[in-house]
């Protein structure tokens, strides 16, 4: 294995190999275009489960390509990106099922599978970036390939979403791009290294190490929906349910969190953060996110843009676990990757069903819904309830590593936010749950549907997968193949363990 | 007999197959132009090879030594125009060819398009500032020709329009260059620049030709001719026009500031140059925000691409020269490729209004891909030619501590995103009426083709751009680079 560094790059082409495919095959081959889609993601997790091996094993994969003098395009797989990846290439393939069944006869199929695999591809050179450089270029492919998406219904109100999307995404990225250009005016290219060691190279000029640090802090915090730049993600909710999940689970917020904690821990090393006195700032902003995207979430009456706001909230989780010093805290905010993911992406499959098949979409539509659609409802409550953090649920695990560790680090007042934060969690989800199964289904729904048996199908299996795979996450925590499990190795290699 | 002593047929080929071309019906007079572009592209890595071996390559005419000679001159950044020429004018005319239209099947199309070839090669070759007259002449009265063949009023109104103020920027060229003339006693950029001395009419000489040069190039605040004549202009015209021929007066705004400015005394001009560059790009970038025209929305990016190739003039270090050549090929290939796709676009629409291009992606998807991708450069995004030269600019700029251009080249892009993604907006929104048959004509293939070439070139460009920047990166002034 040691012998093929390019697998990283193969991880990034196959995405793009089947976006290419995808645009070609045209609009009218949906049986070639389902195959390929299918194959590809099917492809995708034997190589990730292949790295996962030689990773656990204690190999490394690094592939790199010189585009400027000084200037190096880097691939590489460690265990961090190992994280990323799995989850990507899991929910890739259960969103491409599920997207399969919910656009069954929706125009513009080619465009919009091409350009969700481009998306896929873009994220695995996310994952896989060795240095900042490497890690803007498919950050901006990532905004791009997600634009048209966002508009993908064409209506007005989605061009509204896609320009605040835009406006937000490039605006942080001329902040992300002015830190890179300092940093490389400064000590040129540094690559992604266990432990950070910007601190040592650039010693005594903490000006310099506290401003690149926050122009680059601003440009994934746009994508982390970080307090002030979460504006576009509600707004980004007229896309389709699919697109919902690709943004709120498998890529756009996960990528501004990933580069986050890439930052935190592989650039500057979270000793360095907490010498400069930014840690105290990250965990204060974090925080702030938390509770006012709850609150936010409370006041929403459209099912999907409480989902939103909850993401907004949810996502700092990992921006918190990354700003408070300590293994522990480490562990809590990486492994919130994971469960956020899993459990988000499960609440917007629902919520798409609930729309698609019932026409319900506010939340006072959901009435009894629970007789009707006993399955999905089951899915949705489960992840809720794993959300609110009821143990021994996912998000249960995440907090409560996110709470010693803060207690372990000097920062009680963090357990204050967790407990509030769980409070206003159980606020804006109970009461749908109530309405889901305690109240009388009313005589009509909004706009009921009957797709065909298939479409259902492909739509009902990817929400159940992902409602058990985050209840087993929670439940089998202990294993050393559970994402609790693979983020202690993370967390034990990052320390030097 | 090596590709050095061949330098003169650059200029000869094309003139002699412009009188061929008179003679032949208008088909076969694009096969032969499109052939001329062909042996141009295939014998380009010659030439290349002969640079890579010797350096800047000189040849004297008519076997004369300097100071009588005339002399041909290849420096770094001459070679790669050679290739962007090459490329751009074998895919615009690829065009041409496949969707005619009344513009090419005119007798004097082929003819202008090939006096046009041979003029970009004079600019881009000429060592002295005759030469480089008649080849800014020779540029001027074929693309007033050629924008002209449009045969609407509003083309014959902008080339007249086109053609007054290209001649007074010749005027202006030819009274500097003529004081020069007078006080050194050489045309030569080489000679003149080694004899002139700092005075109060080197600083006239030196304006006057400058000031010409940027009425040609539609440097802000000259740059009203440009819009209309580039949006009125047959698609491949508009191609070649806004991809090269803007650029080769540009080319010789460099030469002057390198060969003379230095012993001119005209230093102070390049931030001054550097400022106009500033206020294009804001400007154009703004009004193509504003326009309702497909066509009008690309050629005012023009106009605030250009802004971009004057900024290096406030920063003279080899990296802001490196990200300037790159960003001069990566706009050549993109625009060229986002005017044939808009043609193309426009032709299926049979409306060039922005609004009647909704359902485009529908339509005309290649072209649509094109346009965008294209777009992704010109923005700056990566991965593409386009975010490379930012980037180089920007690391320019930062070291040289001049924040006023990190401030302009971020908010450039972002400007640029406004205009891109507002028009890509128009072209994927929903089309009322999807039933309606269009009023438009169906788009052949190798239209479509042309421009995808072009702009995956500008995509390409991002990952390729060490070798070339390695190759030839710089136009050499004299000392040897800057």
């Amino acid at each position: 294995m040691t012998g093929w560094p390019a697998l990283p790059l193969l991880l990034v082409l196959l995405s793009l190999a089947t976006a290419l495919a995808v645009f070609l095959a045209g609009e009218a081959r949906q049986r070639l275009r389902t195959t390929l889609n299918l194959a590809a993601a099917l492809a995708k997790l034997g190589l990730v489960a292949l790295l996962l091996r030689a990773v656990a094993a204690g190999e490394t994969f690094q592939w790199r390509m010189p585009l400027l003098p000084g200037l190096d395009l880097v691939l590489k797989v460690d265990s961090l990106t190992l994280l990323f990846t799995t989850l990507s290439a899991v929910l890739w393939l259960l969103t491409t099922i599920y997207a399969i069944g919910y656009l069954e006869r929706s125009p513009g199929r080619a465009r919009f599978f091409g350009f969700f695999s481009l998306c896929v591809a873009a994220t695995m050179g996310i994952a896989t970036a060795g240095n900042l450089f490497t890690f803007f270029v498919f950050y901006e492919l990532l905004t791009l390939a997600t634009w048209p998406l966002v508009v993908h219904r064409g209506t007005q109100a989605s061009f509204a979403g896609g320009r605040s999307y835009l406006c937000h995404t490039l605006f942080g990225s001329s902040l992300f791009l002015a830190g890179l250009v300092w940093l490389h005016a400064l000590v040129g290219s540094q690559d992604f290294i266990a432990g950070g060691e910007l601190g040592d190279v650039l010693s005594g000029n903490e000006a310099a190490q506290r401003g690149i640090f926050v122009l680059l802090l601003a440009g994934m915090g746009v994508k982390a929906a970080l307090l002030p730049l979460h504006g576009w993600l509600p707004k980004a909710m007229v896309a389709p349910a699919p697109v919902s999940a690709l943004l709120h689970a498998v890529a756009v917020v996960k990528a501004g969190a990933f580069g986050i904690v890439r930052l935190v821990y592989d650039v500057y090393g979270s000793e360095r953060v907490q010498a400069l006195g930014l840690g105290h700032w990250l965990a204060a902003l974090a925080a702030a996110t938390i509770l006012y995207g709850s609150l936010m979430a409370l006041r929403q009456a459209d099912l999907k843009k409480r989902l939103a706001w909850s993401t907004v909230s949810q996502v700092s989780y990992i921006a918190l676990g990354a700003a408070i010093a300590g293994p522990l805290a480490t562990i809590g905010g990486l492994v919130h990757l994971v469960h956020q993911g899993l459990m988000k992406i499960t609440l917007f499959f629902c919520a798409g069903l609930y729309a698609e098949l019932l026409g319900s979409k506010r939340i006072d539509q959901l009435d009894g819904v629970g007789r009707v659609m006993p399955w999905t409802s089951l899915a949705f409550t489960v992840t809720a309830l794993g959300m609110i953090g009821v143990p021994p649920m996912a998000g249960f695990v995440s907090k409560w590593y996110l709470g010693t560790g803060a207690v372990a680090a000097g920062q009680s007042w963090v357990v204050g936010v967790l407990v509030a934060s769980t409070l206003l969690n159980a606020a804006y989800f109970l009461p749908v749950l109530g309405r889901i199964w305690f109240r009388p289904p009313p005589d009509a729904w909004p706009a009921p549907t009957r797709p065909g048996r298939w479409a259902r199908a492909a739509m009902l299996l990817p929400a159940l997968a992902t409602a058990l795979a985050a209840l087993l996450a929670g439940l089998l925590a202990g294993l050393e193949l559970s994402p609790l499990g693979w983020v202690k190795l993370i967390v034990a290699r990052e320390y030097g363990g | 007999m090596a590709a050095t002593e061949l330098l003169p047929l650059w200029v000869l080929v094309p003139l002699l197959a412009a009188a061929l071309a008179a003679c032949l019906p208008a088909r076969r007079a694009g096969q032969l132009a499109l052939a001329v572009q062909l042996a141009a592209l295939a014998s380009w890595p010659l030439l290349a090879a002969a640079f890579a071996d010797r350096g800047p390559l000189t040849v004297s005419l008519a076997g004369l030594a300097p100071p009588l000679a005339i002399r041909l001159y290849l420096d770094g950044i001459g070679l790669l125009l050679l290739g962007l020429v090459a490329t751009v004018t074998t895919a615009a005319s690829l065009h041409a060819l496949a969707t005619p239209g009344r513009a090419a099947l005119r007798p004097a199309f082929w003819p202008a398009w090939l006096v046009l070839l041979a003029g970009l090669h004079t600019v881009v070759l000429s060592f002295d500032l005759f030469n480089m007259y008649v080849g800014l002449e020779l540029l001027t009265l074929a693309a007033v020709a050629l924008v002209a063949s449009a045969g609407t009023v509003a083309a014959l109104a902008a080339a007249m329009r086109y053609l007054l103020l290209a001649m007074l920027g010749s005027l202006a060229w030819l009274a500097g260059v003529a004081m020069i003339h007078a006080g050194t006693g050489s045309l030569d950029l080489e000679l003149a620049g080694a004899a002139l001395a700092p005075g109060g009419w080197v600083s006239v000489a030196l304006a006057l030709m400058l000031a010409g040069l940027l009425l040609k190039a539609a440097v802000f605040p000259l740059h009203g001719w440009l819009p209309l004549a580039h949006g009125a202009a047959p698609g491949a015209v508009s191609a070649v026009l806004s991809a090269l021929v803007v650029k080769a007066a540009l080319l010789l705004v460099w030469r002057v500031q390198l060969w003379l400015g230095p012993a001119g005394g005209a230093d102070a001009a390049g931030p001054l140059l550097a400022a106009l560059g500033g206020a294009a790009i804001l400007w154009g970038s703004l009004s193509a925000y504003r326009q309702d025209r497909l066509k009008q929305v690309v050629a005012f990016s023009t106009v605030a691409q250009l802004g971009y190739l004057l900024l290096v003039l406030a920063m003279p270090s080899a990296v802001a020269w490196q990200g300037t050549t790159l960003h001069l090929l990566a706009h050549g290939l993109a625009k060229a490729a986002m005017f044939l796709a808009a043609a193309n676009l426009v032709r299926r629409a049979g409306d060039p209004r922005l609004a009647a291009l909704a359902g485009s992606d529908a339509a005309a998807p290649v072209s649509v891909f094109a346009f965008a991708l294209a777009g992704v450069s010109l923005v700056g995004l990566p991965p593409s030619g386009g975010f490379l030269a930012k980037w180089l600019l920007l690391q320019g700029a930062w070291q040289a501590g001049a924040w006023w251009l990190v401030a302009l080249l971020l908010a450039g892009s972002l400007l640029a995103a406004a205009y891109l993604f507002r028009t890509l907006a128009a072209l994927l929104a929903h089309r009322d009426g999807a039933g309606q048959a269009r009023a438009g004509l169906p788009v052949p293939r190798i239209a479509e083709l042309a421009a995808l070439a072009l702009a995956l070139g500008a995509i390409v460009l991002g990952f390729a751009a060490a070798p070339i920047l390695d190759l030839a990166a710089l136009p050499a002034g004299p000392g040897g680079a800057p």
